[in-house]
């Protein structure tokens, strides 16, 4: 693979699958005006860090195709002014154990209006993968030591769901026949 | 109880293999221990002192006898022959090994029974009323309820990295709170509103462990119906804000305080505002299909205290003092709630081995439609047994061990396994209970005290109560030695208003002190106390002073020879 690829998963059409990606996490605006006058060896895109994004919203999505990364402590409300120059967003667990990107991404799916690619980036594991698809996730950066192929796995643990999320709005009860309210 | 569809038979046969999945990952390296320590966790698997310990839950407390067998039998197979009621309607086995875990938990699914979220930071097994459905003091049945809940919270896909543990209980009652509502993370008191609606009124914010609360109500009258979006709302509040810094401040109750009730309260609306009626909201339907599993059993048209039992009550003094204690009013005529004790001399409180599950199992088959209910105290309780066969019963109780009349007296404490087997403890604590067994065996003296908790726990993470009994003992370690201090005046009421945290009485004793003080302390009360007044009374009007002094007559001498 070219320098600027890795393989993540994603879903596709419903279905989860290994894709190869060339966007890059950055965390300055050095690193960005570097990587915008790579010319050729530029990448696919650059997340950039929200309070940076939010600084230079006029700048976003010029040269180099842009999106957002969200810390857990950020509020995803404030990405909505930058939703029309967005094309990504990624949102950072720092450890697989910090649940608040779950919440997070539920809020940006089903309160804030975010339709575009919703990517788990960070300490992203195969026992994790079914309950990031089920909260709105459909892209997953997996931590680089981890086997993409392997990772598919974790979509298929679970053949249903009690409670409703993101994916599917309705519980289990509501989905049954005759038992909706 | 609720009997599991096919689809609940599936969710947790599918949980079995992604566990028995993992284990097989991590034996062959490809997840390290950190990453299997939450997903064993919330399968209920903990690394103790000894091997890991199993968490099961027992849902409300339920059990049917097959299920009683099934856990004999997982004692007799995979564990040292015996169980652990904890205080919180589960059972743990202490001896199973982890490569073994995925199997047991295959045999507990064949019976309809699982470990999922018994531990780790998640939603946790729901506790509620062991005397549910036949409480004649209840207002509805809570068990539907705590279903519906339990079936939400189950593999929550938000829900399942919360910042610490969240526990929930539910109680119907406004005369008693037989779950400590008030002491956990989110409660609901279930109640009827004018026009006969079920509501619930919520509260926030509680627990034990290093920063004791009692919590607040934060919603009044919620209708049923919300139950499962308004949850979504407070754990949406609580998983955004909640600390994650210092896990001993990471508790929901830390976050109410910081924000104060009425603001944490304000957030958790406005959170609601955007799910309210929306397509989590419960159903009629739903909720009748549920409480289905919770029907009364086809109880019998019997007269209301029989001859049979009134002979026997006059005849038997042993049967008279057992049935004054362990027997509860029902509020079908002709039958009574029956609790057997699970505290003995020379057992450690709410252990069961694979003989007395089996025992207990014919008992529930014989006495009371197949079921049983273990509570908080640790003992179980038959819930629907015909008041002419209490006699009999008795009988056969008492030949299991199991029929001692101290329930709700001194030593049916609530005790942890501390030390013996807890790799957190500061101190051993079922050494404790067996010396105050041992110390205060005399049954004379011990109904003559009356009504009284006392609640031990081998470290402060309290899973012994010991924060809301009458009185309360906590293991400490000084200096790598370990001690015991004494807290008292905890109780656990019908609402937050008569629930309290127990004050330190002062500095914490040796294990061979603690007999001595204990009974120092219930000297003075017997000597302070009105006719008919319980202990928790004869406290709360004389305060901690007069038993302060009893137990540190020294302290008092420096006092004064200080002011002096």
């Amino acid at each position: 693979m070219p320098e600027n690829v890795t393989r993540i998963l994603r879903i596709v059409d419903g279905r989860p699958q290994v894709a190869e990606d060339g966007w890059r996490v950055l965390d300055s605006a050095g690193e960005w005006e570097a990587l915008s006058a790579a010319g050729a060896a530029a990448p696919q895109g650059v997340l950039l860090p929200l309070e940076l994004a939010l600084a230079q919203r006029e700048r976003l999505g010029g040269a180099l195709p842009a999106g957002v990364w969200l810390a857990p402590a950020d509020d995803p409300a404030r990405a909505v002014a930058l939703f029309d120059r967005l094309q990504l967003i990624g949102v950072e667990f720092p450890k697989f154990t910090d649940g608040r990107g779950y919440s997070t991404a539920v809020l940006l799916r089903t309160r804030l209006g975010w339709r575009g690619e919703l990517r788990a980036l960070g300490d992203v594991l195969q026992d994790q993968l079914f309950a990031l698809r089920r909260v709105g996730f459909d892209s997953f950066a997996l931590r680089a030591d981890r086997d993409p192929q392997e990772a598919l796995q974790g979509f298929r643990v679970f053949s249903d769901t009690y409670q409703g999320s993101v994916d599917q709005p309705l519980p289990a009860f509501a989905r049954r026949g005759g038992a909706a309210a | 109880m609720y009997r599991y569809t096919e689809f609940d038979q599936r969710m947790v046969e599918e949980r079995v293999a992604q566990f028995r999945d993992q284990v097989a990952r991590w034996q062959d390296g490809r997840l390290s221990d950190d990453e299997l320590r939450p997903l064993r966790l919330q399968n209920g698997l903990y690394v103790q002192r000894h091997a890991p310990m199993l968490r099961v839950a027992i849902p409300y407390g339920l059990l049917a006898a097959r299920q009683l067998r099934a856990l004999a039998h997982i004692a007799r197979t995979f564990d040292r022959g015996y169980g652990h009621f904890s205080t919180r309607q589960n059972i743990q086995f202490n001896w199973i090994a982890l490569e073994q875990a995925p199997e047991v938990l295959a045999e507990l699914a064949r019976v309809q029974m699982h470990a999922i979220q018994t531990s780790g930071n998640c939603v946790r097994n729901i506790t509620s009323d062991p005397l549910a459905g036949v409480a004649p003091d209840e207002a509805v049945d809570p068990r539907p309820y705590c279903e519906l809940l339990r079936q939400w919270s189950s593999f929550h896909p938000e829900f399942s990295f919360l910042p610490r543990k969240f526990k929930i209980a539910f109680s119907a009652s406004a005369r008693a709170d037989r779950a400590a509502v008030a002491m956990h993370d989110l409660g609901f008191y279930l109640r009827r509103d004018d026009a006969g609606a079920v509501v619930a009124d919520v509260l926030a914010g509680g627990g034990m462990g290093r920063t004791p609360v009692v919590g607040a109500i934060v919603r009044h009258g919620l209708p049923w119906r919300h139950l499962p979006t308004y949850t979504e709302a407070l754990l949406r509040v609580y998983n955004r804000y909640g600390r994650r810094d210092n896990m001993y401040k990471a508790r929901i109750k830390i976050l109410v305080r910081a924000l104060g009730v009425e603001a944490f309260a304000r957030e958790v609306d406005a959170e609601f505002s955007h799910l309210v009626d929306g397509p989590g909201t419960a159903s009629a339907a739903e909720l009748a299909r549920l409480a289905e599993g919770f029907a009364p059993p086809p109880h019998a048209a019997l007269a209301e205290q029989p001859a049979a039992l009134q002979e026997a009550l006059a005849a038997q003094p042993g049967f008279a003092r057992w049935h004054g204690r362990s027997v509860h009013a029902h509020r079908v005529p002709g039958y009574s709630a029956v609790t057997l004790s699970l505290k003995r001399n020379g057992i450690a409180p709410g252990d069961a081995d694979a003989g007395v599950l089996d025992a207990l199992a014919d008992l529930a088959e014989r006495y009371s439609f197949g079921e049983l209910r273990v509570s908080k105290e640790q003992n179980v309780v038959l819930a629907d047994v015909p008041q002419h066969a209490l006699p009999a019963l008795w009988h056969e109780a008492r030949a299991l061990g199991l029929a001692t009349p101290n329930i709700g007296l001194l030593t049916d404490m609530i005790c942890c396994p501390g030390g013996d087997f807890c790799a957190l403890a500061n101190a051993k604590s079922i050494p404790i209970a067996q010396a105050v067994t041992e110390r205060f065996e005399d049954l004379d003296y011990l109904h003559d005290l009356g009504d009284i908790t006392l609640n031990i726990s081998g470290c402060i993470n309290s899973c012994g109560h010991h924060h809301v009994g009458n009185i309360g003992i906590l293991g400490v370690d000084k200096q790598g030695a370990e001690f015991y201090q004494i807290t008292l005046g905890g109780k656990v009421g019908a609402d937050p208003a008569h629930t309290a945290v127990g004050a330190v009485l002062g500095r914490a004793f040796a294990a061979a002190e603690v007999p001595t003080v204990l009974a120092t302390i219930l000297d003075m009360y017997v000597a302070l106390r009105d006719p008919e007044e319980r202990f928790i009374d004869t406290l709360e009007r004389v305060g901690l002073g007069p038993f302060k002094s009893a137990v540190y007559p020294a302290q008092d001498h420096a006092v004064e020879a200080a002011d002096a």
